[in-house]
């Protein structure tokens, strides 16, 4: 689907004759190009799970996070230029501390999706910028609201869903995710499945080594965002490997 | 006591307190807290010095539908900041896409009570009802604190009240039971601060909205009087 823009592409303030802005679909690009994220949200929960490639053995395990807290209660999961994305992550800590300083509480997570996509739609309107090269994905658990999952793209749209992924594997996430019934779910049993999707979707040939990443808020953590403890992500991600095996295995079955 | 009948001379007329005074909510103000909503009250004396400048004022303003305040102090200072909170909820409503919180009011009034807290002489009481944390009362006294309490009592009427309110407070009052504490607190106050007086004014605010109630002079309850 990519086609050349030749001479209406160099800066985000230009329209081509076909009506599109190509530095934002080459900004979209850039988030196709990393590894995956995706993020379900349950009955009780929200969970993040990122397949963070490791390009060196050299890299601290844990090193280059894209996970990240924006107050107690909100997670946020990146894809794209992680630069780009750690800009983002500030914008919204920012606002969410704003919001607490004047208006004495948890920022609800809807009203910080729509300020962080005026943000990034800010900057595909000017030829002085460019468009952040990243996607963001925004969870939140509380008792009154239940959970809620919103993503942001470079383009600065931002959607509600009940499951979404971003990077380079994408498409065959969002296929995984269609087979699961997201909406009964527990925190635990989403986790397992987003685990499993990283590993299913992760493409051995080309990105050798990655790291599992997760994070979960719901009812479980008492609405608070925090990386998955230890003994949970060992469980997980025992559970993605088996399951992971038992896929390959069925497909040596003699008919 | 005053004479009934007195010689008006120049010096009078320019030395007069109710010519030079500014306009003063003196004030008997009240809101409780209970299951589903509150019930904010007030009387309606506004002074300016010995002159009672509005015998029927309504001192329960509104921010949202389902937020009310009560104010007491100068009556330019409490309407001033009124608008300026009724503005920025208005704004937040409309981002938000729902009902704000009773403490999201209560945090704007604290801003601006407490950064101007130098150039402003207003006590307020803000009450109301949101579907998160139900009937909710925070008292923003003269300094600027802010804190939520089961029920608050505020202006100068206040302070002849506090023995007859900590007496007679009682937790999980209903709806009407909070009236009539309301009412008789109220007018025990009015009955005994010169600068509160007139009707009494209620506001019993839940998840349908606000009620309002006037109750006149001959209706509210009697006590002593000596």
């Amino acid at each position: 689907m990519s086609s050349i823009g030749t001479g209406y592409d160099l800066s985000a303030s230009q329209f081509s004759p076909d009506g599109r802005v190509f530095q934002v679909e080459y900004a979209q690009k850039a988030v196709e190009n990393s590894g995956t994220a995706v993020a379900l949200r349950g009955k009780d929960g929200v969970v993040f799970a990122v397949e963070k490639l490791v390009t060196s053995k050299l890299y601290e395990t844990g090193a280059n996070r894209r996970i990240f807290n924006i107050d107690t209660h909100i997670g946020m999961a990146v894809a794209g230029l992680l630069a780009d994305s750690r800009q983002i992550v500030e914008t919204a800590r920012t606002e969410a501390s704003n919001y607490r300083a004047e208006y004495g509480g948890n920022i609800p997570v809807k009203y910080l999706a729509d300020r962080v996509a005026m943000y990034k739609h800010a900057y595909t309107l000017y030829s002085a910028v460019r468009p952040f090269g990243c996607s963001v994905a925004l969870g939140s658990y509380d008792e009154v609201d239940g959970p809620q999952l919103f993503m942001v793209d470079p383009s600065g749209v931002s959607f509600g869903y009940l499951g979404c992924a971003m990077g380079k594997a994408r498409q065959a996430a969002k296929t995984e995710m269609e087979k699961l019934k997201l909406k009964d779910m527990t925190c635990m049993e989403l986790l397992k499945e987003a685990a499993k999707i990283i590993y299913i979707v992760h493409d051995e040939v080309k990105d050798k080594h990655f790291e599992l990443e997760l994070g979960w808020v719901g009812a479980v953590t008492q609405g608070r965002h925090q990386k998955v403890p230890q003994d949970v992500y060992s469980e997980v991600e025992r559970y993605a490997k088996s399951a992971l095996e038992d896929d390959s295995d069925s497909g040596n079955d003699d008919m | 006591m005053a004479c009934m009948m007195s010689s008006m001379s120049t010096s009078d007329l320019l030395s007069s307190d109710w010519l030079t005074s500014e306009h003063s909510t003196g004030t008997s103000i009240m809101a409780v807290e209970f299951n589903g909503g509150v019930v904010i009250g007030a009387d309606s004396r506004t002074s300016t010095g010995a002159y009672v400048a509005n015998r029927v004022t309504d001192k329960l303003t509104k921010i949202t539908n389902h937020i009310y305040c009560c104010r007491s102090g100068s009556a330019a200072d409490t309407q001033a900041i009124a608008d300026i909170v009724n503005y920025h909820l208005e704004f937040h409503e409309v981002q938000l896409g729902e009902a704000p919180l009773v403490k999201t009011a209560a945090s704007v009034f604290q801003e601006l009570c407490y950064n101007y807290r130098d150039q402003l002489t207003a006590g307020i009481i803000c009450a109301g009802w949101d579907r998160r944390h139900g009937g909710q009362v925070y008292n923003i006294p003269l300094g600027g604190m802010c804190v939520r309490q089961p029920f608050a009592i505020g202006g100068s009427g206040s302070t002849y009240v506090f023995g007859f309110v900590d007496s007679n407070f009682k937790q999980g009052m209903n709806q009407d039971e909070c009236v009539q504490f309301v009412l008789k607190t109220l007018a025990l106050a009015m009955s005994r601060d010169g600068s509160s007086g007139g009707v009494v004014r209620l506001g019993i605010i839940t998840e349908d909205g606000i009620e309002r109630r006037t109750v006149l002079g001959n209706e509210l309850p009697r006590f002593y009087e000596g």
